[in-house]
C-alpha cells in the first residue's frame, strides 16, 4: 500500500520534472523558428546592392541605406546623450551618495520604474515635452517663432530614446562598479587622490567594460524600438538622410512596420520587407553578443574578486 | 547561493573616510555634475507624469474639449443618434466622434490575459527547470536563448506574428478574423516570456542551498523538494514575475499594434479583431490636429497606461522586497 504510494509519487514527480523540460523546449523551439524563418527567407534578396540604395517603386526595388544610415545617426546621438548621464548616475549610487540613504533608495526607484514605462508612453513624451515645449520654445527664443525645432527630428527621437534606454546604462555601469575591489579605492584615498580623482583615474578606467556593455545593450535596445521615435521624427519614407539635427529620418524598425501594414502591394514588398527584418535582427543580434561577451568577462572578474 | 540580479546589493564597502576631501576645483565641479545627473532619473519622472498629465487634463478641465470628450462620455455608453440603442463605440473619426473606452479596455484585457496565461506557466516551469533540475549544458542553452528572445526588437516579433503566426492559425482553424485577440496574445507572450523567466529564475536561485539540502534529507524527491520546499519559498519573486510580466504586456505596443487587427470591437470572444490602449495611440496620434479633443483624449489614454505600468512595478518591486526579506530572516 505504501510503497504504492510511493511509486505512484515518483511517477507523477517525475512527469511533472519532464513538463517543465518540455517548458523549456518550447521556449528554444519558438526562438529557433523565429530566426530559421527569417533567415530563410530574407537571404535572398540581402545584397550589397540592397544595403547601399534608397528604396524605390514603394519599397519594391532598390535597398534600405537611408534606414540604416538614419538608425545608425539616431543611435550615436542616443549614446552621446545617455553615456554620460548613465554612467553618473551609477556612480552617484555607488559611490558618492552615503549607503542606504533615502536619496539612492528614490534614484533606484525612480531607474526601476523609468524601466518599465511602456514604450508609446516615451512617445508622447517626447511629443508633448521635447517637440511641443523644448523645440517650440527654442523656436520662439532663437527663430522668431519660424518652425525649425517644434517637430519631429532626429534629436527629440535620439533624446527620447536615451531616456528609454537610460536604467540599461545604469544597471550595467553599477554593476562593473561593483565589481572593482574595494581596497582600490583605499589605495588611492591613501595617496592621497580627491574623491574626482579616485573615481576618474582608478574608479571609472576599471568600470569601463561594463559601461560598454551597458552602451551596447542601450545601442540594441534603440536600434529596435519604434514606439517612441513613431511620432518624435521617424520618416514614412524621405529621400535626404538627416544631416541635421532637426531633420527627420529613417528608421529600420519603423521602416519595417511601414512595409508590413502599409505597403502597395504585400507580396510584392514581401522578399525586401524579410531581408530589412533579417538586418535589424543581425543587428541588435551582433551587438547584443558582443554586450553578453564583455559582460561575462565582468561577471568572471566579480567572482575572482569576492 | 545568492545571486544577484533582483536582490539590491548589500555594499561590502567599508564606510568612506568622514574626512571629505572635496578641496580642487575639479572636484566640486564632478561632484555638482554627479549628483545632478542622478536627480535627473528623478526629474525626468516627474517630468514624463507632468508633461503627459498637462495633455491628458483638459479632458478633465476644458468645456471646449469636453463637448466631444467628457468623461461620462469616455466611460458611459453614449447615444450615437437620438431614438436609437445607448453604445460603446470608439470612432474619433466620424461626423459625431464617439470616444467610448471600454472596447479598447476589453482589447487590452484580452490580449494582455491570453498572452500572460501563456507566458507565465511557461516561463516559470522553464525557470524552475533551469534553477533546480538542468544539468549544466541545458542552463547553457537555454539561458541565452531567453537571451536572444529578449533581444528581438517588438517590431520583428510583431512582424513574424503578422506575416507567419496569423497564417498558420488561419489556415489551421479557419477563424472569420485573420489579425486577433488570439494570434497578438501568442505573440505578446513572446515579450513577456524572457521578463517572467529571468525575474522568476532569480527567486529560485536566491532560495538558499539549505533548504534544498533540509528537503533531500528528509527524503523528499527532486519534483518534491522543487514543489513544495523551493517554489513556496520564491513564492514572492514568482509573483513579483507574473506582475511585471502584467505590466509588460499592457504597454507593448507594436505586437498589438501589427498583428491584433485594430478594430475597436466590444465582444469578449477571442478571436475577433481588438485594438488595445497602446496600439490606439500608436495608430492615432500620427493623423490629427493637435490641441483636438482627439489628440487630448490620447494623452489621458497614455497618462492612464503611465500610471497603470507605475502602480504594476511598485507592486512587483514590492513583491521582491518582500521575498529578499523572507529569505534574510531564514537563512
Amino acid at each position: 500500500m505504501r510503497s504504492h504510494w510511493l511509486a505512484r509519487t515518483k511517477y507523477t514527480g517525475g512527469v511533472l520534472q519532464g513538463l517543465t523540460a518540455f517548458a523549456c523546449l518550447i521556449i528554444i523551439a519558438i526562438v529557433a523558428i523565429i530566426i530559421g524563418n527569417i533567415v530563410l527567407h530574407g537571404m535572398g534578396k540581402l545584397s550589397w546592392e540592397f544595403l547601399s540604395q534608397p528604396p524605390r517603386d514603394h519599397f519594391t526595388k532598390g535597398g534600405i541605406f537611408p534606414a540604416i544610415f538614419g538608425t545608425a545617426a539616431l543611435v550615436i546621438l542616443m549614446t552621446v546623450a545617455v553615456i554620460p548621464l548613465g554612467v553618473a548616475t551609477a556612480v552617484y549610487m555607488h559611490e558618492y551618495a552615503p549607503k542606504r540613504s533615502r536619496l539612492v533608495n528614490l534614484v533606484r526607484l525612480a531607474i526601476q520604474n523609468l524601466a518599465g514605462v511602456p514604450a508609446i508612453v516615451f512617445g508622447l513624451f517626447g511629443v508633448g515635452f521635447f517637440i511641443e515645449f523644448v523645440g517650440r520654445g527654442l523656436d520662439r527664443g532663437l527663430y522668431g517663432g519660424s518652425l525649425v525645432y517644434g517637430q519631429p527630428a532626429i534629436i527629440w527621437s535620439a533624446l527620447t530614446m536615451a531616456l528609454l534606454t537610460l536604467p540599461t546604462v545604469v544597471v550595467a555601469t553599477e554593476e562593473a562598479l561593483r565589481a572593482i575591489p574595494t581596497n582600490y579605492r583605499e589605495v588611492a584615498y591613501s595617496l592621497g587622490a580627491t574623491r574626482w580623482q579616485m573615481i576618474s583615474r582608478v574608479v571609472l578606467p576599471q568600470a569601463a567594460g561594463g559601461i560598454l556593455t551597458g552602451g551596447i545593450l542601450a545601442v540594441s535596445r534603440g536600434s529596435g524600438e519604434v514606439a517612441p521615435v513613431m511620432f518624435t521624427g521617424a520618416a514614412y519614407s524621405l529621400p535626404e538622410l538627416p544631416v541635421r539635427l532637426h531633420n527627420q529620418f529613417m528608421e529600420l524598425g519603423y521602416h519595417v512596420y511601414v512595409m508590413s501594414t502599409q505597403a502597395f502591394d504585400v507580396e510584392a514588398t514581401k522578399p525586401a520587407l524579410y531581408s530589412t527584418v533579417l538586418v535589424l535582427l543581425m543587428l541588435t543580434f551582433l551587438l547584443n553578443f558582443t554586450a553578453i561577451m564583455i559582460r561575462a568577462r565582468i561577471r568572471k572578474k566579480l567572482r575572482n574578486g569576492r | 547561493m545568492r545571486s544577484s540580479g533582483v536582490l539590491p546589493y548589500r555594499s561590502e564597502v567599508a564606510p568612506l573616510p568622514k574626512l571629505r576631501q572635496t578641496g580642487t576645483l575639479s572636484d566640486r565641479i564632478a561632484s555638482v555634475v554627479i549628483q545632478g545627473s542622478a536627480f535627473l532619473a528623478i526629474l525626468s519622472l516627474i517630468l514624463i507624469f507632468i508633461f503627459i498629465g498637462k495633455e491628458a487634463l483638459p479632458v478633465l478641465t476644458s468645456s471646449e474639449v469636453q463637448k466631444e470628450a467628457s468623461l461620462s462620455r469616455l466611460f458611459l455608453p453614449q447615444h450615437a443618434r437620438a431614438g436609437e440603442a445607448a453604445e460603446f463605440d470608439w470612432q474619433p473619426i466620424s461626423d459625431t466622434p464617439k470616444y467610448s473606452l471600454l472596447p479598447l479596455f476589453i482589447g487590452t484585457l484580452k490580449v494582455t490575459v491570453i498572452a500572460v496565461s501563456i507566458a507565465i506557466p511557461l516561463a516559470v516551469a522553464a525557470a524552475l527547470y533551469t534553477s533546480e533540475f538542468a544539468p549544466s549544458w541545458a542552463r547553457e542553452t537555454i539561458k541565452p536563448c531567453i537571451e536572444i528572445l529578449a533581444g528581438i526588437p517588438s517590431v520583428v516579433v510583431g512582424f513574424f506574428c503578422l506575416m507567419v503566426i496569423a497564417s498558420w492559425l488561419q489556415g489551421a482553424f479557419g477563424w472569420t478574423y485573420r489579425l486577433n485577440a488570439l494570434t497578438a496574445g501568442i505573440g505578446l507572450s513572446l515579450a513577456v516570456i524572457p521578463i517572467v523567466y529571468t525575474v522568476s529564475e532569480d527567486a529560485f536561485s536566491s532560495v538558499p542551498q539549505a533548504f534544498r539540502e533540509g528537503s533531500i534529507a528528509m527524503g523528499a524527491s527532486s519534483w518534491q523538494t522543487a514543489s513544495r520546499v523551493v517554489l513556496p519559498a520564491a513564492m514572492p519573486g514568482v509573483l513579483a514575475a507574473c506582475v511585471l510580466g502584467f505590466g509588460r504586456a499592457i504597454g507593448e505596443t507594436m505586437i498589438v499594434l501589427m498583428a491584433s487587427g485594430n478594430a475597436p470591437v466590444t465582444s469578449w470572444s477571442p478571436v475577433d479583431s481588438i485594438r488595445t490602449f497602446s496600439a490606439t495611440i500608436a495608430a492615432e496620434l500620427g493623423e490629427l490636429v493637435q490641441g483636438s479633443p482627439h489628440y487630448h483624449v490620447l494623452f489621458f489614454i497614455g497618462a492612464f497606461l503611465f500610471i497603470l505600468t507605475f502602480l504594476i512595478n511598485l507592486m512587483g518591486r514590492w513583491c521582491v522586497g518582500r521575498l529578499q526579506k523572507k529569505l534574510q530572516g531564514a537563512a
